[in-house]
């Protein structure tokens, strides 16, 4: 009654303004043979990707590297990557592919975050940003 | 009269009360709790590296299903071990 005669549109377009930016995740290991110019290029190559199609990056953390808990093909040490980002839903399907072939990546995983976490990461970025100032 | 109504106890009771145990995400306000935290998700951890139960953590059900699925991303991201000994 309320609802315009071509409602189904109607709702797909409502819901896709809402949806048309969401907040994600993404975490890379990166195998520890890498040099440090190619860790760069690597980070830099799904930063643009995500960029390309339609995302805007909120904060990148380069962990360097790190020893893991458990080894992963056969290594012990990874090179970890942490990049917040918002983007379309599509985006993550196109960039996950890439993730999957490239052979520099031994793991990946991509989160969603709520607002929650939108808030927690920020404060915890204020928070280190304060302390660095302060030393 | 008095005397034998009283009821006497062969070993002294327990007086002192157990402290209730309490979520402490929902005292403190936590709303998200991240997985790339390895060091306060050993908390819920014993010594294997297995999840500790709410009836030990105290959590709710909420924030108990909310660790879980962090420690088991950090699991998968190697942040934390699926099975050790002596972990702490």
């Amino acid at each position: 009654m309320f609802l315009p005669d071509d409602w189904f549109n109607f709702l797909k377009q409502i819901m896709a303004t809402e949806n048309s930016l969401q907040s994600y995740e993404l975490m890379l290991i990166l195998t520890p043979v890498l040099s440090d110019e190619e860790y760069k290029n690597t980070q830099k190559k799904y930063v643009d990707m995500v960029k390309e199609n339609g995302g805007t990056i909120v904060h990148q953390d380069a962990w360097g590297l790190r020893s893991m808990a458990y080894p992963i093909a056969k290594k012990t040490t990874g090179l970890y990557y942490v990049v917040e980002f918002k983007a379309p839903t599509e985006t993550i399907a196109k960039v996950e592919i890439q993730l999957n072939r490239d052979e520099a990546i031994m793991r990946h995983m991509v989160t969603r975050l709520d607002k929650y976490a939108e808030a927690y990461n920020l404060r915890k970025r204020n928070k280190t940003a304060t302390v660095e100032n302060a030393s | 009269m008095a005397k034998q109504n009283e009821i006497k106890f062969l070993t002294s009771q327990r007086v002192e009360k157990r402290q209730k145990k309490y979520c402490r995400f929902k005292k403190m306000g936590i709303r998200y709790i991240d997985y790339k935290d390895g060091e306060f998700l050993k908390k819920f951890l014993n010594e294997q590296g297995k999840m500790l139960p709410r009836r030990i953590t105290g959590n709710s059900l909420k924030y108990q299903r909310k660790v879980s699925q962090a420690i088991k991303k950090a699991r998968q991201m190697a942040l934390l071990p699926y099975v050790t000994d002596l972990l702490k």
